[in-house]
């Protein structure tokens, strides 16, 4: 029964974001504030509409109702209950629901927090969100149904895959998608704002919170899913420049262009278009990283059920909502009036060289994702991997590092190269006083390690130096952007420092053996096999000496699941400021109760993760600045509301709307 | 040229310089670091990369799985049921390998005719295989009823 509610749920989800795609257009080009006026509630709803569906595929899985295929395929009688929960994201028609749920969420709030929006502009804003959640919508219903039956019903479920009963996975896809989906606000503004023809720094300002929010929860999924995939795939590594991490990395990057560029739209009469055009290439990647994901049609870890049904869906939508913003742009580019009134060396040109490194970073991500499909269609089997990206990334971000104190410290408008450098003379002394005193510490040192360190401590020394010169004057959204930019510098280190100078053994070990490395001995005691919660474990113990101290014992597990032919590899992990040791087990390799053991020692890697969150707090903290709250008063909607009652002709394309 | 075309062409410039610039490293870091992929009967024909690593992929052949007790080697051999490669590895290997399965390991070949593999990878699921094995096994049954074709690089 509840499944057919939740069905039905879906299904009037779909009509309400129907209304609500075409009702406040029509109202708006119509002139009729009532239907303007509907926007709000339509959104509510279908956010009530959405959530229930949710929660009734949530209460199908608390009581394992297996007549459900997706319950069936992903449970089992087994599962404890936090799992069970989670498994309703843990396929693909479960995640596609929590995507639009979120969505739906979105455009709620969206609604609840524009009272300083004119009528007009939230029902045109309101409008195209509603395009965004129909598409996906129907992708659900039409191509993913999670409410699907199955007869007979079987007693018992399969099993959520093993490597997701872990509470990495409860928590990364929510905030990942809410990242993803949240960047779906600056487009609707952008495509909003192409209809009106009314671009201004309004607008612009508006935007920016919610780029700001959806960005940092995509920051914060990424780095979750990091986090994750080192702990839990057993194998040490943290990036694998995987298609569907690329998937979400190349939002990521253009998002970030995008808050780079919307400082400067919002302030001065520039970069205009390209904040509009940014703003749909962000949303665009995103749907196409749907695409890739969800098509199946890349090899990747992240095993989706592949369906060309669905890609085919997918790239529908994405042509719609690409094609569409671009058509769009194109016919009215024109209304868009950008001065380029700056000088070459004013912080306009730095934030637009800011624009053009995410850029490249973003193609280069793109073709490396693509182009073994490319390759495919002449017959060529190819791979791209770490070593190709790996390269690039070292290359574009050392601009981007360099470059960034300059772009933090000048002027708008006019400012002299010459002012700047002077200013930037003292943090550089410093920072190469440090990089000394750190290379005489940790030596060795790899050179491109060197070179890590040398860009974070520049990053610090100059980021620290700022806030220390403004400190006083200091607003949410420019200490935001400092903090940001800290986590750039911490990343920047942690990821020189854990990629160039980590340790990685592979060896066998007999019960009571010992090994050193890089100052750290570990003793093998055995293995041992316990029972678990739904799963069979063995348990190895290893003491780890420094100094001959004891500093740890570690229990890496190889698990068996009894619904899965597979063993699981579960590392074990001792996190540090300055180094993570890590290890996992192999295999029994003979009849002493030796084991192939892998050892790991990965420094500073919690600083890269740190500097990922960093960020995040900077956007948010950014999203919050008094500027964005400021002009909510109700003066700007009330003559707009006055303009929307006094105008009696429909706006044509020929005049310019002004409020 | 007014002082705001000049700007302009400047900022143009730029742009056109920093994207040349980055196309020109895209393309020399991808024809460095790609890796092509190569099934045994392309390596029975001589067909694959001589001076750098490449993938290659196939089935365990059963019965042919041998480690050693006191070290992490081990042998086995990859067959697309055609043609077979000895492959020879040390490490630890994914929780899914098993004979009969399909693999892809990255790696060298040696001139003794061995495979030297640096990295062996399983899918994290029992009822994958990785779409180049199927595609080559598929591919298997044509190719040996036709001669055999020659191949460019």
């Amino acid at each position: 029964m509840l499944a057919e509610i939740g069905q039905f749920l879906l299904g009037l989800a779909l009509l309400t974001a129907l209304c609500l795609s075409i009702i406040p257009l029509l109202g708006y080009f119509l002139k009729r504030k009532d239907w303007l006026l509907l926007a709000r509630p339509l959104a509510y709803l279908l956010f009530i509409l959405v959530f229930g569906a949710f929660l009734s595929l949530v209460w199908l899985f608390v009581v394992q109702d297996f007549s459900v295929a997706y319950v069936w395929r992903n449970s089992n009688t087994l599962l404890p209950l936090r799992y069970r929960i989670s498994a309703v994201w843990g396929a693909h028609e479960g995640s596609m629901l929590l995507w639009v749920t979120i969505q739906a969420l979105w455009v709620a709030l969206v609604a609840r927090f524009s009272q300083s929006l004119s009528h007009d502009r939230i029902g045109r804003v309101l409008a195209v969100l509603g395009w965004v959640s129909l598409g996906f919508l129907a992708f659900v219903v039409f191509t993913s149904n999670p409410f699907e039956r199955l007869f007979p019903i079987p007693a018992e479920g399969v099993d959520l895959n093993p490597l997701l009963q872990d509470i990495g996975l409860i928590i990364h896809p929510p905030i990942l998608y809410a990242g993803y989906v949240g960047l779906s606000v600056p487009y609707a503004i952008a495509i909003a704002a192409l209809l009106g023809g009314d671009l201004d720094e309004k607008w612009i300002r508006w935007s920016r919170p919610w780029t700001n929010a959806a960005w940092a929860f995509l920051t914060l999924g990424i780095v979750l899913g990091s986090w994750w995939a080192y702990y839990e795939l057993g194998w040490g590594g943290w990036w694998f420049w995987d298609p569907v991490e690329n998937a979400s990395f190349m939002p990521w990057l253009a998002a970030t262009a995008l808050i780079h560029v919307q400082a400067v739209s919002e302030r001065r009469n520039a970069f205009r278009g390209w904040t509009v055009l940014l703003s749909i290439l962000v949303f665009s990647l995103s749907v196409l990283g749907t695409f890739l994901v969800r098509s199946g049609i890349l090899t990747s870890v992240h095993a989706f059920a592949s369906d060309p049904e669905r890609g085919t869906f997918v790239l529908a939508l994405l042509g719609f909502y690409t094609g569409g913003g671009l058509l769009l742009y194109a016919l009215r580019a024109h209304r868009i009036r950008s001065e380029p009134g700056f000088e070459l060396s004013s912080r306009e040109t730095l934030l637009l060289a800011n624009s053009l490194i995410f850029l490249v970073a973003t193609l280069t991500v793109l073709l490396g994702t693509l182009f073994p499909l490319v390759f495919d269609a002449f017959g060529k089997k190819i791979s791209v991997g770490p070593p190709y990206f790996g390269l690039m990334f070292f290359l574009i971000m050392v601009p981007m590092v360099v470059l960034l104190p300059l772009g933090v410290m000048m002027r708008w408008h006019r400012d002299s190269f010459r002012r700047v450098i002077r200013l930037l003379l003292p943090p550089f002394v410093l920072t190469t006083v440090l990089t000394v005193i750190v290379w005489w510490l940790l030596n060795p040192l790899p050179l491109k390690a060197l070179a890590g360190v040398y860009g974070g401590i520049w990053l610090l020394v100059n980021t620290l130096f700022a806030i220390f010169t403004e400190k006083g004057t200091l607003t949410r959204a420019r200490l935001g952007m400092h903090l940001a930019h800290l986590g750039v510098a911490f990343f920047v280190f942690g990821v020189s420092m854990t990629e160039h100078t980590d340790f990685e053994k592979d060896l066998l070990m007999n019960p009571g053996e010992s090994a050193t490395f890089k100052g750290y001995t570990f003793t093998f005691e055995g293995v041992r096999r316990k029972r678990v919660e739904n799963y069979l474990a063995e348990e190895g113990t290893f003491k780890v000496y420094q100094d001959n101290q004891l500093i740890t014992i570690l229990h890496p597990q190889k698990r068996e699941y009894p619904r899965q032919q597979k063993p699981m590899t579960e590392a074990a992990i001792d996190p540090g400021v300055m180094r993570d040791i890590y290890i996992s087990l192999g295999e029994q390799l003979n009849d002493q109760g030796g084991w192939s053991v892998r050892i790991y020692i990965k420094p500073f890697i919690r600083w890269m993760w740190g500097g990922g969150l960093l960020m995040m707090l900077g956007g948010l903290l950014a999203a919050t600045d008094r500027r964005y709250k400021r002009h909510a008063t109700a003066e700007s909607r009330h003559l707009a509301d006055q303009w929307l009652e006094n105008n009696a002709q429909p706006i044509s394309a020929g005049t310019t709307s002004k409020a | 040229m007014t002082p705001k075309r000049k700007k302009r062409l400047m900022v143009t410039l730029l742009i056109v310089l920093g994207v040349a610039a980055a196309t020109a490293l895209m393309t020399s870091a991808f024809r460095e670091n790609i890796l092509y992929y190569k099934s045994p009967s392309d390596i029975a024909e001589g067909n694959f990369p001589q001076q750098r690593s490449f993938r290659i992929g196939g089935m365990v052949k059963e019965g042919t799985f041998h480690k050693a007790d006191d070290s992490l080697k081990v042998d086995f051999v990859i067959t697309d049921y055609a043609k077979e490669v000895p492959v020879h590895y040390e490490g630890i290997l994914p929780d899914l390998f098993r004979e009969g399965q399909g693999v892809i390991a990255i790696g060298r070949m040696r001139p003794d005719g061995t495979f030297v593999a640096e990295e062996v990878l399983a899918k994290h699921d029992e009822n994958y295989m990785p779409p180049e094995v199927a595609a080559s096994l598929k591919k298997k049954p044509a190719a040996d009823t036709a001669a055999p074709q020659e191949s460019s690089q």
